[in-house]
């Protein structure tokens, strides 16, 4: 354990969740995702869909749908170009109730002033774990007419986190008094064009800074398989720890609405008629992708999977009792559950 | 017109491999005695001439660090986001740009050339943002001033 760096952080005594864990031997961050992939557990991460409100609870009312299910979760940044609260304030208002947040930067919004900015301000607001992303075009999104920036890209984005967490200065070469302990991780899509150099796209994201990896929706299990293999050939299993994107499909309507127009995705025919044919399919897209999640598990190299539910939030609890992925194993949860908290109150 | 020849340049991506390795030493080196004798007094008009002729072949933005032996001979700066290590994750099954559908994904193009190329492998390093002040400016120029490194692998 770390002891000088918490110097100014309060004690942990235990009455305040929220409160910095000690940082491990070993460990980059303070944060409980890292210790729980470095233990070499198979991690479970999902998504958070950030309110259109300003009401801190309804931050927290989404987070406890995974209450006991999820090691951390992703709160999106401007997905899909449309605005929503703030990935940085949805990653305090969670890291303050004890969650293990992991803060999404895309480059779309924000040049390297403010992003470097931000980055310390959520270390300093306890954020553990970064996601760094090139993001959506604004022309996906709800305002079409705004200026993108793209100032970095995402894989220059990791390095110049990694500049300030471990030279402990920023690009211009400003000396930090205290570096963000921050885990950085990076994205992957093994699903699209070029596919047969995604696996050396991964090394150069790995090379750039990135520890852990979350990869696109994956229903398409033999691309998955050779991606894996080349990542491994290339030794990158043993450099990051790789996690893979699942998704809850409500209906086969929904999957081909999201293979026509979310960039990115591909589903295939069979998985699409599979759910069509099914006498129900709501719950045929989460026996779907409850058996992704296993498959995806006995894969060498892979370290987790990552879950993402666009309103269909309430399901990642029964996607991940189906899977097994767990193990028995219970991820942290608060110990009064949001709906005491509000039967208090 | 232009976008055509910029793919042609990407499927020969070897042989303007080889006239680029072997036409931009003369080039840089012409340039290194023109700045002696007239200063910054051609600037314009060598500017002019690399936009123009770089514009052609690559569809070149001009943004003053060209990187184009490194990327397959596919200008990074035709990527609506600009990447420099790509693609992103939203290129079209195919292979067609996430944001314009009507233009192959530039990063698929370098990745294709790049596997043509002799020195393909550069591809793999990683290049960081572009400097925005460099916009507009004559990389041929940048180079006979020793502002910037010939070889994109040698410039930090
Ligand atoms: S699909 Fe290719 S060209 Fe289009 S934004 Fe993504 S990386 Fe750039």
């Amino acid at each position: 354990m770390i002891e000088s760096e918490l110097s100014h952080n309060p004690k942990r005594d235990g009455t305040n969740p929220g409160d910095p864990l000690p940082r491990l031997d070993g460990h980059v961050s303070h944060g409980r995702f890292e210790q729980v992939l470095r233990a070499g557990h198979f991690a479970v991460t999902t998504e958070i869909a950030p309110p259109d409100s300003a009401d801190p609870t309804e931050v927290l009312r989404r987070a406890s749908l995974f209450d006991g299910y999820v090691d951390a979760i992703n709160a999106t940044d401007g997905s899909g170009a449309h605005c929503h609260m703030s990935s940085l304030a949805v990653c305090a208002i969670l890291t303050r109730a004890g969650y293990s947040p992991i803060l999404q930067i895309s480059c779309r919004d924000r040049n390297r002033i403010s992003i470097q900015g931000d980055t310390l301000g959520a270390a300093a607001l306890g954020v553990c774990n970064v996601l760094c992303l090139s993001g959506d075009d604004v022309s996906a999104g709800d305002h079409p007419e705004a200026k993108p920036v793209f100032d970095l890209d995402s894989i220059s984005l990791a390095k110049t986190i990694r500049t300030m967490r471990d030279d402990s200065q920023f690009l211009s070469g400003r000396k930090l008094d205290l570096a963000p302990r921050l885990f950085i991780g990076s994205s992957i899509n093994p699903f699209v064009p070029p596919i047969k150099n995604r696996a050396d796209q991964l090394a150069k994201k790995i090379e750039s800074g990135a520890e852990y990896i979350q990869s696109q929706y994956c229903f398409d299990m033999p691309v998955l398989k050779d991606f894996m293999a080349k990542a491994r050939d290339l030794g990158l299993t043993e450099k990051a720890y790789i996690i893979i994107g699942v998704g809850v499909l409500p209906s086969a309507k929904t999957a081909r609405w999201m293979r026509e127009n979310v960039p990115g995705v591909h589903i295939p025919d069979e998985i699409i008629r599979r759910q069509e044919q099914a006498d129900k399919p709501k719950l045929e897209g989460r026996k779907i992708c409850a058996e992704i999640m296993q498959q995806v598990k006995e894969i060498d190299g892979v370290a987790g999977v990552h879950i993402m539910a666009y309103r269909q939030e309430k399901w990642v609890g029964d996607v991940v009792k189906r899977s097994g992925v767990l193990a028995g194993r219970k991820p942290w949860a608060p110990e009064k559950s949001f709906a005491d908290i509000q039967a208090i109150s | 017109m232009s976008y055509r020849i910029r793919l042609f340049a990407i499927r020969h991506a070897r042989f303007f491999e080889g006239l680029y390795n072997a036409v931009n030493p003369a080039i840089v080196g012409t340039l290194k005695g023109v700045n002696k004798v007239f200063g910054r007094k051609l600037d314009r008009p060598i500017t002019a001439m690399e936009r123009g002729l770089k514009g052609v072949l690559f569809d070149c933005q001009m943004c003053g660090n060209c990187a184009l032996s490194k990327t397959g001979m596919s200008c990074p700066m035709n990527c609506p986001k600009t990447i420099r290590n790509g693609p992103c994750g939203g290129v079209r099954a195919d292979g067609t740009c996430e944001v314009k559908p009507e233009m192959k994904c530039v990063w698929v193009q370098a990745w294709d050339g790049a596997s043509r190329m002799k020195g393909g492998d550069a591809i793999q390093d990683i290049e960081f943002a572009v400097d925005h002040r460099d916009q507009g400016k004559s990389t041929w120029l940048r180079i006979a001033r020793g502002e910037i490194a010939e070889k994109v692998s040698d410039r930090i």
